[in-house]
């Protein structure tokens, strides 16, 4: 279980939440309540206060690395090192399973040769996801998995992570796709102003629109 | 023609003969409005000041051979050097760290590099003599003045720039010091490559000046070229040493314990 107590990292929180383990939380909110903060707070990304536990283990007695390869937070705009793909995987990687994992997501086998200018928006997205995927995290924060792909493509990506989930991989997704939320979630969370707060099932994440939005 | 062994005193008509084609090429750009003139006369006027004074000044401290004095005047050189090394930073850290990080890099290695060749190698009576002291810390500080700048330089524009690359190096399970080995790589490739070009052209390319004016002063060439790689070896370790201690200092200051970026230790260019 992913235990969340009063997470405060200006302007976020206080937040306090459990996402049980093997189980996909959904989190969706207006663009700037602070949903990507929560993210980044999760995995220790910026100075924050609060206590977080994963599988019983406390965050503040696990080094950032460690905590950070248990929980495995995928950005929805993420960066890219070096000149070509494949230099952003592991090298003693598994080639079987990303073989499977890229044919998975509808990618060429060959795209790993890319050099990284040449992935489109889409195809750097799926590519961040895998990236963090084939490290084998326990958990997985998404931002916005599937925000430039296509309808085919998305459901192909879903597909993935509710195998994964199967396997027993537990996930926290933000999205601000309801259709998406109520396809992939267990557990509906709501972010507004900073603030968390629960919902009782997917329909209830309908997007208000906010004034001038 | 008479003095084959020392140099050949030149007098001051001597040196105002040798303006004889710069004044030329000052005539010429008055004569085709090049709006230059002023300009190349001041700083003419300026050289022939600051050269003049450092004369009378290092004069004045060789003969007074003191300890005290020689490393008064190390303190200044050491002060405009550090100076130098913060105004040419885009972005320094807040705070006094600005102060600390690239000018103590600097002036730690250089004076550690300095103290050792004074007394191990040089070895002149007394050890700290100005006349041997002070050109060879100027060669230092000069040098790695450049290179601790540019490698500051290089890596907090990298903190800023490449911040998402960084951070998803962090977020791949990395430690801060795995997660910036490309972009320190790049600022100490950065820092170094004017003293590495320098080793690689100096002797084919160009004369080093240190070389040439031992040369000229009657020196035989194979003397001057030992001291010339004595002095090069010497700046080469100070600028790689110097700029690694100011990269990696850096790098510690704008992370923190918890392996995350720190972009708000760094103080926005003005």
């Amino acid at each position: 279980m992913l235990k969340v107590d009063s997470l405060t990292r200006p302007p976020l929180g206080p937040v306090s939440f459990k996402l049980p383990a093997g189980a996909i939380g959904i989190v969706t909110g207006p663009s700037g309540s602070g949903k990507s903060l929560l993210a980044r707070a999760i995995v220790d990304l910026d100075p924050n206060t609060g206590e977080v536990s994963w599988r019983g283990r406390a965050r503040l007695k696990t080094p950032a690395p460690q905590w950070r390869r248990w929980i495995a937070y995928v950005p929805a705009e993420t960066g890219w090192w070096a000149d070509r793909i494949a230099d952003h995987f592991p090298p003693d990687i598994d080639a079987a399973r990303l073989n499977e994992l890229l044919h998975a997501v509808n990618l060429p086998r060959d795209a790993l040769s890319w050099p990284v200018s040449r992935a489109s928006t889409g195809e750097r997205q799926r590519l961040a996801f895998l990236r963090a995927l084939i490290r084998d995290p326990e958990m997985m924060i998404l931002d916005e998995p599937t925000s430039a792909l296509d309808a085919e493509t998305r459901k192909r990506v879903e597909d993935v992570i509710l195998a994964e989930r199967r396997a027993g991989r537990t996930f926290l997704i933000i999205t601000h796709d309801p259709a998406q939320a109520a396809r992939l979630g267990d557990i509906f969370w709501r972010m507004e102003n900073g603030r968390l707060s629960p919902a009782p099932d997917a329909s209830s994440l309908v997007e208000i629109p906010r004034e001038g939005a | 023609m008479k003095a084959q062994a020392s140099y050949i005193a030149l007098s001051y008509w001597d040196v105002a003969a040798s303006a004889l084609f710069l004044a030329l090429a000052a005539v010429l750009t008055l004569v085709l409005r090049l709006g230059l003139f002023r300009s190349l006369l001041l700083v003419a006027l300026r050289m022939v000041a600051q050269l003049l004074a450092i004369g009378f000044v290092l004069k004045m401290i060789f003969q007074a051979s003191s300890g005290l004095v020689t490393l008064a005047a190390a303190l200044v050189m050491s002060g405009f050097a550090a100076r130098e090394v913060i105004n040419r930073q885009q972005r320094t850290l807040a705070g006094l760290w600005r102060y600390g990080v690239g000018p103590l890099a600097m002036l730690f290695t250089g004076a550690i590099a300095l103290v050792y060749a004074m007394t191990l190698l040089l070895q002149p009576e007394p050890w700290y003599a100005p006349r041997y002291a002070l050109p060879l810390f100027g060669m230092i500080l000069g040098n790695s003045m450049n290179g601790v700048s540019l490698g500051l330089n290089a890596i907090t524009r990298t903190i800023v720039r490449d911040r998402l690359a960084i951070e998803a190096r962090l977020l791949l399970g990395m430690t801060r010091w795995r997660a910036f080995r490309p972009f320190a790589a790049d600022a100490l490739r950065t820092g170094m490559t004017p003293i590495m070009n320098a080793m690689a052209a100096s002797g084919v390319i160009s004369l080093p000046g240190m070389m040439t004016g031992q040369i000229l002063a009657g020196v035989p060439p194979v003397e001057a070229v030992k001291y010339q790689l004595l002095i090069m070896f010497l700046i080469a370790g100070v600028v790689g040493l110097g700029t690694m201690v100011a990269v990696f200092a850096t790098i510690a200051r704008l992370t923190d314990h918890r392996h995350r970026l720190r972009p708000d230790r760094l103080r926005e260019p003005d």
